[in-house]
């Protein structure tokens, strides 16, 4: 499913962000990635998404080796993955409904289509009601479900969450969680970066800490291990 | 591209349009402003070109027939007229239809020349027109070299002013136009750019959640067309309407006299083609370079 090979990423002003990663992650897994700040967990999901391109190795998703993805194939990548991040990052100008939607646009759906899987996930993360409303109308909580919906509306085999907590106060984190359960339920894996201790130590699931570039701990039922 | 894409790009940029209202509406005015500027200053330049046109066409050279020459031979030295380098068309005046003209040109004045008409001073003519009114002055020392000429008349002093006079109204005019087309260009484009710069961060979402570059750019070129296009009706209207105005004025005043202005009819619909054409050009212009680039996320 996913499988990181010997991956290596330095920045062009010298910082060494990732020094020789090897991971295997099983299709269905529910995987958290955790570690100290500046350890090199932001390029680790960046690589993913292809945000960022290692300098060395291979991240091979979907049977995809994104190292060596073309620029214009970049796109193709990402409609096979939902990404989810801190900041939400939602089309301000589109209400909730164009924001789901959108992800199906892109891939050319047909408007009926459209019409009833965005309504489907709509509904799975609860906001059908508020369908019509910009995102400046809704709380974080609502916010991060509408991405949530959104990363999930084309059915990706695999969900990318960069702290999809990390805003939201803590009753608001365990609703988005019951969602990322229920994703993962349904066969897709989940990798999540996180710095919410909690939850991790509460939701037990597949632990991978990083620290210096290097996977330092990769447990199967693990704890967030760390005391912040 | 599949045609509902097309329909969703074109839904996309008018609902994008409207949400972003009063980035629109500056840009539009931009547009307007500029263009109004360019289409009267357009305008000016052609009547200007046009009425040049008009006045030069007027310069003829007048070669006088020497009174020894025989009547049977003017038309072999109309001929000669006729083959000589630049030169268009050569009729034949006599000297009574030149002095006709005299009496007519001078009105109540002329009548006293009436009395000329037993014993007439004046000598038979051709009138020459040259191909290029600028040649007047060369054409017409060809003519004065032939034996059967006795004097060539073209305005001489005048025309060389004149036709320096038409050249700078030209000249200025090409490079205010010019001017103000670039300065438009600038203009409309750093406004259609200030729209999308702060979109920047919607364009680094499309990206990310799998958006072509193309897919992206689809509502902007049509948003940045329809904003230049939608910024050049105004300018339209205000031309088509003010130089109609202007034209019957000039016309019922000056008309009979000597100057005339471009008809409305080619005109105006040329002009408001010109106004699309750059409103539409520019916006699209103007969104696309902006747009590319933030597409390098």
């Amino acid at each position: 499913m996913i499988e990181m090979i010997d991956v290596w990423k330095t920045y062009p002003n010298g910082v060494m962000a990732l020094n020789g990663i090897d991971v295997y992650i099983e299709k269905g897994e529910f995987v958290y990635v955790v570690g100290p700040s500046g350890a090199g967990k932001s390029s680790f999901i960046k690589c993913m998404y292809r945000e960022e391109k290692p300098t060395q190795g291979s991240i091979i998703i979907n049977g995809t080796n994104l190292a060596k993805v073309k620029e214009r194939q970049i796109p193709k990548v990402r409609r096979k993955m939902g990404v989810i991040f801190q900041d939400f990052k939602l089309l301000p100008r589109l209400t909730v409904y164009e924001n789901v939607a959108f992800a199906l646009e892109v891939i050319e759906e047909s408007p009926k289509v459209i019409r009833e899987r965005v309504m489907e996930v709509l509904d799975l993360v609860k906001l059908k009601n508020k369908a019509r409303m910009f995102p400046d109308e809704l709380s974080g909580g609502e916010q991060q479900r509408v991405s949530i919906a959104r990363s999930i509306v084309n059915r990706p085999p695999v969900v990318i969450a960069d702290e999809p907590t990390g805003n939201l106060d803590p009753e608001t984190a365990w609703e988005i969680m019951d969602t990322f359960k229920e994703i993962n339920n349904r066969g897709t894996t989940v990798v999540m970066a996180t710095h919410n201790k909690e939850i991790v130590n509460t939701i037990t699931k597949r632990v991978i800490a990083i620290e210096g570039g290097r996977i330092v701990r990769d447990e199967a039922k693990g704890d967030y291990g760390y005391e912040d | 591209m599949k045609i509902r894409t097309l329909k969703r790009h074109l839904v996309e940029a008018f609902k994008s349009m409207g949400r972003n209202g009063w980035m629109s509406f500056a840009s539009i005015s931009a547009v307007t402003v500029t263009l109004l500027l360019v289409s009267v200053f357009v305008a000016i330049l052609l009547n200007i070109n046009y009425i040049a046109s008009q006045i030069e066409d007027d310069v003829q050279i007048r070669a006088y027939i020497e009174r020894t020459e025989k009547s049977e031979n003017y038309d072999t030295y109309q001929k000669q007229l006729e083959n000589l380098d630049k030169v268009k068309t050569v009729k034949y005046q006599s000297k009574e239809q030149g002095l006709d003209e005299l009496i007519e040109s001078l009105g109540d004045e002329g009548k006293a020349f009436s009395s000329l008409k037993d014993e007439n001073p004046l000598r038979d003519a051709f009138i020459i027109y040259t191909e290029e009114p600028q040649d007047t002055a060369q054409v017409a020392k060809e003519v004065d070299k032939l034996k059967f000429v006795n004097k060539v008349e073209y305005g001489q002093g005048t025309v060389e002013k004149l036709f320096k006079v038409t050249d700078a109204a030209r000249n200025v005019g090409i490079v205010l136009v010019l001017g103000l087309v670039f300065t438009a260009m600038f203009l409309i484009s750093n406004t259609i750019k200030l729209t999308i710069v702060t979109r920047r961060r919607e364009i680094e979402i499309m990206k990310l959640v799998g958006a072509t570059n193309g897919f992206i750019r689809w509502p902007f070129f049509i948003e940045g067309f329809a904003l230049g296009v939608m910024g050049a009706i105004l300018p339209i209207i205000v031309i088509a309407v003010g130089y109609q105005a202007i034209f019957d004025i000039v016309n019922q005043k000056l008309g009979t006299v000597f100057i005339e202005l471009l008809p409305v009819t080619p005109l105006i619909p040329q002009l408001s083609l010109l106004m699309l054409l750059i409103g539409g050009v520019i916006g699209v212009w103007g969104s696309l370079t902006s747009v590319r680039k933030f597409l390098k996320i």
